[in-house]
């Protein structure tokens, strides 16, 4: 399985990013995985390449730091209230590619994940997530004293 | 193969909580060296976890995840003793694979 997807992935380009997003997300993983939505550079072509534009939501929220003090290592938290949530997304608004992870949520998972993202300046965390197939967003702003690319 | 992670796995009434700590550079590729050129990007791509066989989590990562990521999630169905296995893949193709006991 590892290497049919490995193959696929080189064949990628073809596939509309929408689609294949969608198609991860199920267990026939002979599926290519669309990586395309991770190069984009705006946030709307960000939130094009999830899967369109996200309701705000107040179910959803960001766990981030109103400071970071170390851009590089900014912890980051969403927590989704929203019944039968399958996808959490994570988006650095003024990353140079906002997209930043993307969480998978089977049944019995909690949506509930946090991890630790680069930030490169002061910027929102837009956290999107993908609940009975409809997409929701909730947004928080962090500020960073110390930018997250190194140099 | 790279270092290995660690992983922390405590069971709380029916929920899970699985702590994992991953040891990787996470290069973004947009970085430059000393002489100006770009270093090239070498970050985890993907992270799934399993529970007696089934999925638990999957994740697809930017380089934008921090370097020697972080990942916390929780999930229900687990007993005392089982095990969670992490598995990362990066984006040349190296990956590691960890199991922690739910404690």
């Amino acid at each position: 399985m590892k290497n049919t997807r490995r193959s696929a992935l080189k064949v990628t380009g073809a596939f509309a990013t929408l689609v294949s997003l969608g198609l991860i997300t199920q267990s026939q993983a002979q599926a290519a995985v669309d990586r395309s939505g991770f190069s984009v550079k705006t946030l709307d072509d960000a939130l094009k390449a999830i899967g369109g534009n996200a309701a705000a939501s107040d179910q959803i929220t960001v766990v981030s730091p109103d400071i970071a003090e170390n851009g590089a290592v900014v912890p980051v938290g969403v927590v989704s209230k929203l019944p039968n949530t399958t996808e959490i997304f994570i988006i650095i608004e003024k990353n140079p590619t906002p997209l930043a992870a993307v969480f998978m949520i089977p049944d019995g998972t909690a949506p509930d994940v946090q991890t630790r993202v680069k930030m490169g300046q002061s910027t929102n965390v837009i956290a999107v997530v993908k609940a009975d197939g409809k997409l929701f967003s909730a947004i928080k702003e962090t500020k960073v004293t110390l930018g997250g690319c190194g140099g | 193969m790279a270092d290995p992670m660690r992983i922390r796995a405590a069971l709380a009434g029916d929920e899970t909580t699985v702590r994992v700590l991953m040891a990787h550079i996470m290069e973004t590729g947009i970085r430059k060296d000393a002489s100006g050129a770009l270093i090239p990007a070498h970050f985890i791509q993907d992270v799934e976890a399993t529970h007696n066989g089934k999925s638990v989590l999957k994740t697809m990562w930017s380089g934008a995840v921090s370097q020697n990521p972080f990942l916390s999630f929780k999930f229900k169905g687990a007993a005392k003793g089982d095990k969670v296995v992490v598995k990362w893949v990066d984006n040349k193709g190296d990956s590691r694979t960890d199991e922690v006991t739910i404690a």
